[in-house]
């Protein structure tokens, strides 16, 4: 058979890396790409610096007024810099092709996406932890809070990045997709905002918080393990569209 | 029968030894309400190439996604190495290797950092490997430059270098010699022509006249299949 087509016959190897090998790799060129892209990297941060710089300006800067504010302030304003970051996930990659060479690797794309997402919330959720107890001082929240504060946006930024990556997969295709991103999403973040202040004033005001914070980690939880799939679902709809 | 049909025929390390690569089966394309082919019917052996041609917007990028498995959104079958490629999807997607019209270069990354993720998926890659392989595609001191500064035909250089690291048994190529110089394309079209007679198989899109040995490669003509 193999003389009279006058080929040689070919061997199929397996030719891949483990799926966490790859998925690291996923991981290691988004975060590379992010610090890259200076200007892209500073972007959500500052949005959250100067949200929360302007209520004491343009409200009150009386300490006790700002304390009762500052729990929905940081948390609303930690929710709009993440939302804002949430369009560039897979926009960069849709544009330049490498999301197709994405969709066609052979380890389980949901391992790939987790890997992004995780990129993304470490180059824009994170600076949010890290700016919070800051911008708790200057709202003047009571001192016991802030350890829940902490927590609360620790469990609950990277559930808004998972649920905001659902929204990102499904409009990276539409052009000027942001604002439908947006709409689609922000149903989303409402009760993981609610339990995110929840925690926090009821922290302040000296009550125990554990509650509030154990429901941001039950669905944290359920984002890990589900949100990878249906992040994978939409960016197949649209590869295909 | 001509082929080997199944993955009995194993070599001697247990591994399934083919010779036909791809049979598509009755495809039909849509796009928009738009009939783009139909009834298209090809097979593909180890060691062929196969140049898809047809005028502009004819489906000859949709035919490469489809076979890329990029997209279901289509009607017919597609069998690798004898099996339906749903049935095999990831053997199959190891053996692809996908360049497309856009080939995912990333800007503010070097030519070397983006290889190693580009192939980095398929296999681990060592610098020395790496750099061999811009060698070849004529980057030769541009390794640690950003891909931004590169120019269009530098950069589909960068995405070409993966031929020289890949393992796969097939190679999807949508237009690869856009903006790359005559003389590359001269050195392209001998690797291929060299990497065919070693068994590998091609399937790429262009305009251009493949200046390549006789009976090495198979045309389809997309429009054929249309309306």
């Amino acid at each position: 058979m193999v003389s009279e087509l006058n080929v040689p016959a070919l061997t199929i190897k397996p030719v891949a890396v483990s799926p966490g090998g790859a998925a690291w790799i996923t991981l290691c060129r988004d975060l590379r790409l992010g610090f890259r892209r200076q200007a892209e990297l500073i972007n959500p941060p500052l949005f959250f610096l100067i949200v929360v710089t302007l209520f004491p300006l343009g409200i009150s800067p009386d300490p006790a007024f700002l304390a009762k504010l500052a729990p929905g302030v940081i948390w609303i304003a930690a929710l709009l810099a993440t939302l804002l970051a949430m369009d560039s996930l897979f926009r960069g990659d849709y544009e330049d092709g490498a999301l197709d060479l994405l969709l066609i690797v052979p380890q389980p794309l949901f391992m790939h996406v987790l890997a992004k997402v995780t990129a993304h919330w470490l180059l824009t959720g994170l600076p949010l932890l890290v700016l919070a107890p800051i911008l708790a001082l200057m709202l003047s929240l009571p001192s016991q809070a802030y350890t829940t504060l902490i927590a609360s946006l620790a469990l609950g930024t990277p559930l808004l990045s998972l649920l905001g990556a659902i929204g990102a997969a499904l409009t990276v295709g539409i052009r000027r997709g942001g604002m439908l991103l947006s709409l689609l999403i922000l149903p989303l973040y409402i009760p993981v905002l609610l339990l995110g202040t929840g925690a926090v004033v009821a922290a302040s005001e000296g009550l125990p918080a554990a509650g509030q914070l154990l429901w941001l980690a039950v669905l944290l939880t359920l984002g890990l393990t589900l949100a990878p799939f249906a992040i994978a679902a939409g960016l197949k709809i649209t590869a295909s569209g | 029968m001509l082929t080997s049909l199944c993955w009995n025929n194993l070599s001697g390390d247990g591994l399934p030894v083919v010779t036909e690569l791809l049979r598509v089966n009755q495809l039909v394309c849509e796009r928009d309400e738009r009939l783009l082919f139909k009834g298209l019917n090809f097979t593909l052996n180890t060691g062929e190439m196969l140049q898809v041609t047809g005028a502009n917007g004819s489906g000859k990028t949709s035919l490469l996604r489809i076979l890329a498995t990029l997209t279901d959104d289509y009607e017919g079958e597609i069998y690798f190495a004898g099996q339906a490629i749903q049935a095999v999807l990831i053997a199959y997607r190891q053996q692809q290797l996908y360049i497309g019209h856009a080939p995912g270069i990333k800007g503010p990354l070097t030519p070397i950092e983006n290889l190693r993720w580009l192939q980095g998926w398929y296999q681990s890659l060592s610098l020395h490997t790496i750099e061999n392989a811009l060698a070849k595609v004529g980057l030769h001191g541009y390794e640690d430059v950003p891909c931004y500064s590169l120019s269009a035909g530098q950069q589909r250089r960068v995405a070409l270098a993966q031929l020289y690291l890949s393992h796969q048994a097939l190679w999807i190529l949508d237009e690869p010699f856009t903006a790359i110089d005559l003389k590359g394309v001269q050195h392209l079209e001998s690797f291929l022509a060299e990497q065919a007679s070693q068994g590998r198989s091609i399937i790429l899109t262009t305009h251009h006249q493949l200046n390549v040995p006789d009976g090495l490669v198979k045309k389809l003509n997309v429009a054929d299949y249309g309306e």
